[in-house]
């Protein structure tokens, strides 16, 4: 079988559509991490000082942890002061206060396909664009306060709410929680913020783009979503950056509180540049991702579709705090050339008659190095809790690897736990069959792997889910040869 | 009509080797539009071999000789390229796909081959409706169709799968390996008349076989031996009614 065994071999770089580098006017800070650059941050968004207190105490932290390393990934020493925390794109031009937008940013987002004129939106959804550490524009935010929905940046929202956003701030992932969540809650710049009011169930898709364009900076997102009783929204987040040789750091926050009956489903698409065919460049994705289920009946579900960056370091988790409160994760995640990817998700069922659900589909080639990491904890007074785990593997050649590391802490006999785990390969016999019906060998790796993930991609919106399809099969263009 | 008479297929002796061992040792065989080839031969001759290097499978190198089909040279072509130039073959063992149904498989290849001959791609409703027809040659479930690729048909419900498959892609030269193994008198039956039905005046059909059940129901033109990387002996049909008689132990003898 010789010669079949070259069918894996990738010969060529994928095909990165989104590796573009913007030409816009863009203030950036000198590079270098200390308080005054944490206070030159909070001075520019006009913050209270409960925030910059709030980011100085993560500061302090911060200094005194070590980078984890317990995740099964190989993450080159980062050199905190060699970063530039905040780049806006905004700024330059003090011609006018009206903050009018660089034609440049706007061709940006059109050219990923996010229209930011609301007459070319894409149907039925509002968007926040974030570029680089600020949120360029916000659309329908109008139309959604009329039904009392909050739909802003971060920044702003700090200004116009900041009794909300001091309440939950935090309030779900403590800046005490971990090495990147110290550091994020210290200089975190935009994100989104989304309240949807008592009794509200919002009538379009929210969601957050982030695009990195400045080289030599790190994105840190924060954003929180609180759904108050018998509310319901759907949130996306897509994101992209430029090809550099260069890696960048995205250190994320994202809080979710879920009141009582109320609901929120959170997908993500995630295309951060992954880095060449030889491993140069590509982003490192360390993201911190929770949500509480405070309310009795409530739910939050997490689907994501992790296609990109060249180091993700992700655990989307929920915590069951309210009485018969549901959890779910549907994820697929793939990895190709270097990428490493350690992630899944944490379901801590705290109180009665919770479900949470784990759905995760990994998919390695090329060399790459894809684990899952997932813990289902069930609490003392957590009685009658139920988890079902699937975490399957696809291997597209040898050289490739699949790791699982379930952990389960089950501190009540009520609970029903169910774990299954699969690992599967494509076989050049399932190849040469497709070949002989005229599909060619690409074609039907993305079959076959659309197929595979398809019960995760089912869980996205529609669009989004032709969206990752094509994802899927572009980011293994390469990975046969 | 001068057209009509070239061949359809020319192999001309052809060698092939896999994993450095020869099973295939100057081959010669020529079929024309319509006609019906039966290739017999005891286990390990190079039935399968020949069948699985005529669609371009990678396990297998070819070390000398040419195949003309259709005036080309068949071997510089991709599998892919040769499936959509009309080769067809039916596996002995049908591998499963898990998670593509059999309908997106389906759309995939014709699509496929509509994009090769540079035309558009056919719409979902076409589509469906060409399935069902298709599907009612061959007696195929409809729930089979939303399944995946193979995945838990019984052995008779691949074969069939198989003739489906044919049905839809239209080939001019089906190439049926071992169709008949595994498969109950009734489920031959179906398997059989299905191809007979998709019969056309310019299509051949090669049926390698080791038995000769599967022609009574698929009628050969030409019957050959293949042994030992050869074609021994070429006759009419009266031959494979002789093997089933004799079985191939005089084949073996004459050719020691």
């Amino acid at each position: 079988m010789k010669k079949s065994n070259n069918i894996f071999k990738k010969i060529a770089d994928k095909a990165y559509k989104y590796g573009f580098i913007s030409n816009i006017n863009t203030e950036i800070i000198d590079k270098g991490l200390n308080e005054d650059v944490i206070r030159l941050i909070s001075s520019k968004k006009n913050e209270p000082e409960w925030l910059l207190e709030f980011r100085l105490k993560a500061y302090r932290y911060w200094l005194t942890l070590e980078m984890p390393n317990w995740a099964h990934l190989n993450i080159p020493p980062i050199d905190y002061q060699a970063i530039s925390y905040y780049a806006d794109p905004l700024k330059k031009k003090k011609s006018n206060e009206n903050k009018e937008i660089d034609p440049e940013l706007m061709k940006t987002f059109d050219k990923l396909g996010i229209p930011l004129e609301e007459r070319l939106a894409l149907s039925n959804t509002a968007v926040d664009a974030v570029m680089d550490s600020v949120s360029v524009k916000t659309t329908f935010k109008e139309e959604l306060r009329e039904k009392g929905i909050i739909f802003c940046s971060m920044s702003e929202a700090v200004q116009e709410f900041p009794d909300l956003v001091q309440q939950y701030l935090g309030s779900v992932v403590n800046y005490r929680d971990n090495f990147f969540a110290a550091l994020n809650s210290a200089v975190f710049s935009d994100g989104s913020f989304v309240y949807i009011p008592k009794g509200v169930r919002c009538p379009m898709e929210l969601s957050t783009y982030f695009r990195i364009n400045a080289a030599q900076t790190g994105q840190f997102e924060r954003t929180l979503i609180v759904a108050d009783d018998d509310s319901y929204v759907s949130y996306l987040e897509g994101c992209t950056a430029p090809m550099r040789d260069e890696n960048q750091l995205h250190a994320a926050i994202v809080e979710i509180v879920v009141c009582n009956n109320a609901e929120v489903k959170y997908s993500t698409v995630q295309n951060w540049y992954p880095g060449d065919a030889q491993g140069r460049g590509g982003i490192y994705n360390f993201v911190t991702k929770r949500g509480e289920c405070r309310g009795t009946n409530s739910k939050l579900s997490w689907t994501q579709v992790e296609t990109g960056s060249a180091i993700t370091w992700k655990y989307p988790s929920c915590v069951l705090r309210g009485d018969n409160s549901q959890g779910e994760f549907y994820s697929v995640a793939l990895t190709n050339n270097f990428q490493q990817a350690d992630t899944g998700t944490k379901m801590i069922h705290l109180g009665k008659n919770c479900r949470s659900t784990i759905i995760s589909k990994g998919i390695s080639a090329g060399q790459s190095q894809n684990s899952y990491r997932g813990l289902v904890r069930v609490a003392k007074n957590a009685d009658n809790a139920r988890n079902y785990s699937q975490c399957d593997s696809l291997l597209l050649g040898s050289r490739c690897g699949a790791h699982t590391f379930p952990y389960m802490d089950i501190h009540n006999d009520s609970a029903i736990i169910e774990h299954e785990a699969t690992t599967s390969k494509i076989s050049e016999e399932q190849l040469f069959y497709c070949n002989q019906r005229g599909i060619d060998t690409e074609e039907a790796i993305g079959l076959i792997v659309n197929g595979y993930a398809k019960e995760v991609l089912n869980k996205l919106p529609m669009e989004f889910a032709i969206e990752a399809q094509k994802l899927l099969s572009v980011s293994l263009e390469g990975s046969v040869g | 009509m001068i057209e009509k008479m070239e061949n359809l297929l020319e192999i001309k002796n052809l060698h092939a080797t896999i994993e450095g061992k020869e099973i295939l040792k100057g081959i010669n065989l020529t079929v024309k539009p319509g006609e019906v080839h039966a290739i017999m031969g005891p286990n390990g001759s190079g039935k399968s071999t020949l069948s699985n290097v005529l669609v371009g499978h990678p396990a297998y190198t070819v070390t000398d000789g040419e195949v003309i089909y259709k005036g080309k040279n068949l071997l510089e072509l991709s599998p892919e390229d040769r499936s959509h130039e009309g080769v067809f073959l039916s596996f002995q063992y049908p591998v499963e796909i898990a998670g593509v149904s059999m309908t997106n498989f389906m759309r995939a290849a014709i699509n496929a081959k509509l994009k090769y001959k540079g035309e558009p791609a056919m719409s979902a409703g076409d589509f469906l409706k060409l399935m069902r027809e298709k599907r009612a040659l061959v007696n195929l479930d409809s729930k089979l169709a939303n399944r995946s690729v193979n995945e838990g048909f019984s052995g008779g419900e691949k074969k069939r799968n198989e003739i489906f498959q044919m049905a839809m892609l239209e080939p001019s030269l089906s190439i049926l390996d071992e169709t008949d193994s595994g498969l109950d008198i009734d489920a031959l039956r179906i398997v059989a008349e299905g191809v007979n039905k998709l019969k056309r005046p310019d299509t051949s059909t090669l049926v390698i076989t080791h038995y000769q059940r599967l022609l009574d129901y698929i009628k050969p033109d030409i019957v050959h031996v293949l042994y030992n990387g050869r074609i021994v002996k070429t006759a009419g049909p009266e031959l494979a009614l002789e093997l089933e008689e004799r079985g191939y132990d005089w084949i073996k003898n004459e050719n020691q």
